[in-house]
């Protein structure tokens, strides 16, 4: 009982500071009475013990790109560097030599930036559009094919690469960007198909039916009701889709041809040489720079991971 | 033509049409060129593809992909199966590309071949084997990098206080006296592939090339269930001993091991001294090379080819002949080897600026002490049983020596 | 079926199907045509490229008596659960956590969703060096006075797998963490109004009103991570290669190395076969519970 009035003291006067951003971390916030309660610590300190979890990779990761080699070799891997040098990430995103490349990861940003974005529009609207379709609006047979999209989200990509280049050489379009989009599409779609059929089978019946009655037809729900309810799963899609397909190297380079290849082929090529020299600080530069622009859409999409939308939405 | 004197003005000839544009039919055509090369030093050596076949007027497109078996493969073989080819591709030498060529879809190359006359410039002669099928040359071999060689840091020696080795029993008996002194004795990074080579470089060194060749080659079940493998088992087994402390995956990170002395030695390829140099290290001074374990100087001519796939385009198909025997001129194999750190498929070029260690393996292979790689013997397939058997062996101290030795007998006598 | 209940008209549901036509196509033409596709050439004994040689069950027997395969399915097996079940967990809890309108929760979001969007070739390789012993935490906590502290869990074939399971959920509970968090931002805040006006503890509020009304979510999870345990194959390579020996194997890595390090393409489709079959018995009895009949719209 008090543990909820407590509750519920707290998460009111947490609202109330939100804005106050001058606040340091956590609990050692201003007003230390009301911050200060066993609910608080518990709270902010599993979030930090975690926190630490997680981060402990990527300091390793940012510790070593700003050491040079030699001191790499020395094999203290948790020490900060002695000498500071931002080198290994120049060389990561300019110099590193790929062949005749020298232009590092550079070379295949925007080649990505081009395969991403249509990639992931048109798997997200498809995907979402099927949810919907099948969430509201069943028809016979859609089981059936859901059921297969299903099992086809266990299939190992790998096994699935020579009966696709044969159906991309057939309808002609293997080794081009749409053909690579397609692709993307296709192994999209079973686990966002199905993110979106789950979701909007639990938006509130009384919309949907309301809707209907005022004369709305398909794409009208789907528009003005739907879409704008489920920011938050559009985030969780769109987070999906970008970071696999951003980071995806592998269709990349089976689809396509070399001036059509993603950063994560230069990525590769930087981190998986075999047999030459490995340079631990620029692999860990690299890997952090091609993961900055999944970073940056986290960060910024996260603005979408809104409360009450829908509750709003029934009461407007 | 063989061995004659008009072979080898023909070869100059063409090296001469080939140093510039050749006329009115060779307009520069891009060539897309696949391959896996793309450390710093290796980047480098292809580099001296890419400037000597741009000399020619044509273009290098370059399409480079790390990672050698699993992950370039399935590229070039969707490429190349689904009617979009590449112009050229790497393969190892040996039996890797050997399906692609029985379906049809590489090119023949034996005009070029006789044009150049490699027949009597490709030295070992078996490197051209590699690459030839019912009598048709289907690739060009380009370097060489041999597998039998032991790394060893004289530090560690010095601080344990015995004298560097200079062969393997040697090293083996110093392990107790390494360990004493807080040293791993032999460092071994635990890759299925890095076990197989040590095991392999074992055998050759200490029953002889000809019962490797005989194993490997001949899949000689009986030999290699025999007595003089049971030594090389024990051998390995003791080996295992040595590198029981060495925690590392990456064949790179045991090399550093040696490099910084914590521990005294490797058996690894010759790509191992690369790391070496970069860590400003002298052969001779800071660390010592043994090819063959210092038992069987001998070394096996492993390495790169390049295929070409067959296209339509004629000017494609004049482009890929010319860079087929660019590949292999010279001036081109020089500059690329260097660069590389491997030895060049020509006996004819000099090597000057090649450092000890490199020299020791041109001088082995001047002697013609050579055998052919596990992969140009064994088909992928069972390779990668062997790798397998090897990295379980190494990693699992309860398997004996003669359990391993039985289900390697039983994996050669099922061999294709 | 659902729809019967409503005032039936054709060309509403018309379309519903051309939406859904994309769909279809998928399913039907890429999921089934590639899956039957490479059935069939798992009877064959194709090696580099796929050829119509047929062989019978050779192909299975050879898997079947393989030690590797068999290691693979146990490593998957506990892999599995193990990783099912935490993830599911900590997702939930985290997102939980998060929901109770605490400070800056878009630094603790992305804290804990970074690790999703690096690639395994690397990080792996960063886990593969603070789990190991001679310089990672067992090196550290040595150095700090307790010389008997032994971690080595990627270098003890015995545990290796578990090893391998701390980077996993590195790498995929933020992602959890972010459907579960859009799944309970999903939730009317009514509901939790009336509970607290009820006086029902958040715990309970939770369990056995928020987790049921968030089944959906918890699907789609569920099927987000099994698929991604039974594809899970970077993560290995990354970090042991399969290693020590082959302790910490699994299928999909054994279908890869088949198909591309052995060139055995045949004896990778006879791999896949088997795990494909597996998740058909898993998957279809579950759809017919979910679709079989019931009438239930959301």
């Amino acid at each position: 009982m008090d543990k909820v009035a407590d509750l519920n003291n707290n998460s009111l006067s947490a609202q109330g500071d939100a804005g106050d951003r001058s606040v340091s971390e956590g609990p050692r916030g201003e007003k230390p009475k009301r911050v200060l309660t066993r609910r608080n610590i518990i709270l902010y300190g599993t979030l930090i013990v975690v926190a630490l979890y997680y981060l402990l990779p990527l300091y390793v990761m940012v510790v070593t790109s700003l050491k040079g080699m030699p001191e790499i070799r020395l094999g203290n891997i948790f020490s900060p560097p002695v000498e500071v040098t931002f080198a290994p990430w120049v060389k990561a995103w300019s110099e590193a030599c790929t062949g005749l490349n020298c232009e590092g990861l550079s070379r295949g940003f925007w080649n990505s930036v081009r395969i991403l974005v249509p990639s992931v529009v048109l798997s997200i609207a498809i995907a979402s559009v099927n949810g919907y379709a099948l969430a509201n609006w069943r028809f016979k047979g859609a089981e059936l094919f859901f059921t297969i999209l299903i099992v086809g989200a266990f299939i190992p990509y790998q096994v699935m690469i020579y009966p696709i280049v044969i159906m991309l050489r057939e309808i002609g379009l293997y080794g081009s960007l749409t053909g690579l989009v397609l692709v993307h599409t296709v192994f999209g779609m079973p686990i966002l198909t199905l993110l979106f059929r789950n979701y909007f089978a639990s938006v509130p019946e009384e919309l949907f039916k309301a809707a209907r009655v005022d004369g709305a037809g398909f794409w009208a729900i789907y528009f003005r009701i739907m879409l704008p309810m489920s920011l938050p799963i559009f985030v969780v899609a769109i987070i999906l889709q970008v970071t696999g397909i951003w980071n995806d190297f592998l269709f990349g380079v089976i689809y396509t041809k070399p001036d059509l290849y993603p950063m994560t082929v230069q990525l590769n090529n930087i981190v998986n040489s075999t047999q030459g020299v490995k340079e631990y600080n620029v692999n860990m530069a690299a890997t952090i720079l091609t993961g900055l622009v999944p970073l940056c859409v986290y960060f910024v999409s996260g603005k979408l991971f809104v409360r009450g939308i829908a509750a709003g939405a029934v009461k407007g | 033509m063989r061995g004659s004197i008009k072979g080898m003005k023909r070869a100059g000839l063409l090296m001469a049409a080939v140093a510039m544009p050749l006329g009115a039919g060779a307009l520069a055509t891009d060539l897309e060129v696949t391959h896996w090369w793309t450390s710093g030093g290796e980047a480098a050596a292809v580099a001296e593809f890419a400037k000597a076949f741009d000399a020619t007027g044509n273009k290098w497109v370059d399409g480079a992909i790390a990672g050698s078996g699993g992950t370039a493969r399935p590229i070039m073989i969707s490429r190349i199966t689904g009617g979009d080819p590449m112009a050229a591709t790497q393969f190892n030498h040996g039996r890797q590309a050997e399906e692609l060529v029985e379906a049809g879809l590489m090119r023949d190359l034996t005009d070029v071949a006789e044009a150049g006359n490699w027949k009597d410039v490709v030295r070992p002669s078996s490197l051209l084997d590699s690459c030839t099928l019912d009598g048709r040359i289907y690739c060009v071999p380009v370097n060489i990098h041999s597998q039998q060689w032991l790394w060893l840091s004289n530090a560690a020696f010095e601080k344990a206080g015995v004298p560097v080795p200079s062969n393997w029993e040697e090293y083996a008996a110093a392990a107790p006296k390494l360990q004493e002194a807080g040293i791993i004795p032999l460092a071994m990074g635990q890759q299925p592939w890095q076990t197989t080579l040590a095991f392999q470089v074992l055998l050759v060194a200490l029953a002889g090339p000809d019962a490797y060749t005989a194993v490997f080659g001949g899949k000689d079940a009986e030999l290699a269930g025999g007595e003089e493998l049971a030594k090389v088992f024990e051998a390995a087994s003791a080996a295992r001993d040595m590198a029981k402390d060495s925690n590392v995956q990456n064949w790179n990170d045991a090399t550093s091991m040696v490099i910084t002395g914590k521990a005294a030695g490797q058996i690894m390829g010759d790509w191992a001294q690369g790391e070496f140099q970069v860590a400003g290290q002298v052969a001779g001074e800071d660390y010592t090379c043994l090819p063959g374990l210092g038992v069987n100087e001998v070394i096996q001519t492993g390495g790169d080819a390049f295929y070409f796939p067959k296209v339509d385009d004629a000017e494609v198909t004049a482009a890929q002949a010319e860079l087929a025997s660019v590949m292999i001129s010279p001036e081109t194999q020089v500059a690329f080897n260097l660069k590389k750190g491997s030895l060049p498929v020509r006996g004819d070029v000099d090597l000057d600026a090649a450092n000890d260690c490199m020299k020791k393996g041109l001088d082995i292979l001047a002697k013609g002490n050579i055998i052919q790689a596990p992969d140009q013997l064994l088909s992928a397939d069972d390779l990668t049983q062997v790798n397998d058997l090897f990295v379980e062996f190494f990693n699992d101290p309860s398997i004996s020596a003669e359990t391993a030795q039985s289900r390697f007998a039983s994996i050669i006598s099922n061999a294709s | 079926m659902a729809v019967a209940k409503r005032p039936f008209r054709w060309h509403r549901n018309l379309s519903a199907k051309v939406a859904a036509i994309p769909m279809i196509a998928t399913a039907g033409i890429v999921f089934v045509g590639g899956t039957a596709w490479t059935v069939l050439y798992s009877f064959t004994s194709s090696k580099l490229l796929p050829k119509e040689k047929f062989v019978g069950l050779a192909q299975y027997e050879r898997l079947w008596s393989s030690n590797k395969w068999l290691i693979s399915i146990e490593n998957l097996a506990i892999y599995g659960a193990l990783s099912l079940v935490f993830a599911m967990v900590v997702g939930f809890l985290l997102a939980a956590l998060l929901d109770r309108k605490i400070r800056f929760e878009d630094t603790f979001r992305t804290i804990f969703l970074y690790p999703f969007a690096l690639s395994f070739i690397v990080t792996g390789l960063a886990w593969q060096w603070i789990l190991n012993p001679d310089f990672g935490v067992q090196n550290v906590v040595r150095s700090m006075g307790f010389e008997n502290f032994n971690f080595d869990p990627l270098y003890n074939p015995d545990i290796v797998i578990y090893g391998v399971l701390i980077a996993g959920l590195w790498h995929e509970t933020g992602l959890i963490m972010c459907l579960m968090l859009a799944g309970l931002r999903g939730i009317d805040e009514d509901i939790w109004k009336a509970s607290r006006v009820d006086g029902i503890p958040v715990w309970k509020t939770y369990v056995f009103i928020v987790i049921p009304m968030m089944r959906g979510i918890f699907i789609t999870a569920l099927v987000l991570i099994a698929s991604g345990i039974i594809k899970v194959y970077d993560l290995i390579v990354a970090q042991t290669g399969g290693g020590p020996g082959i302790a910490s194997e699994v299928p999909a890595k054994y279908v890869y190395d088949a198909m591309f390090l052995s060139q055995n393409l045949g004896q990778g489709f006879a791999a896949s076969t088997m795990m494909l079959l597996s998740v058909v018995i898993v998957v279809v009895p579950w759809a017919y519970l979910e679709f079989g009949g019931k009438s239930r719209r959301g």
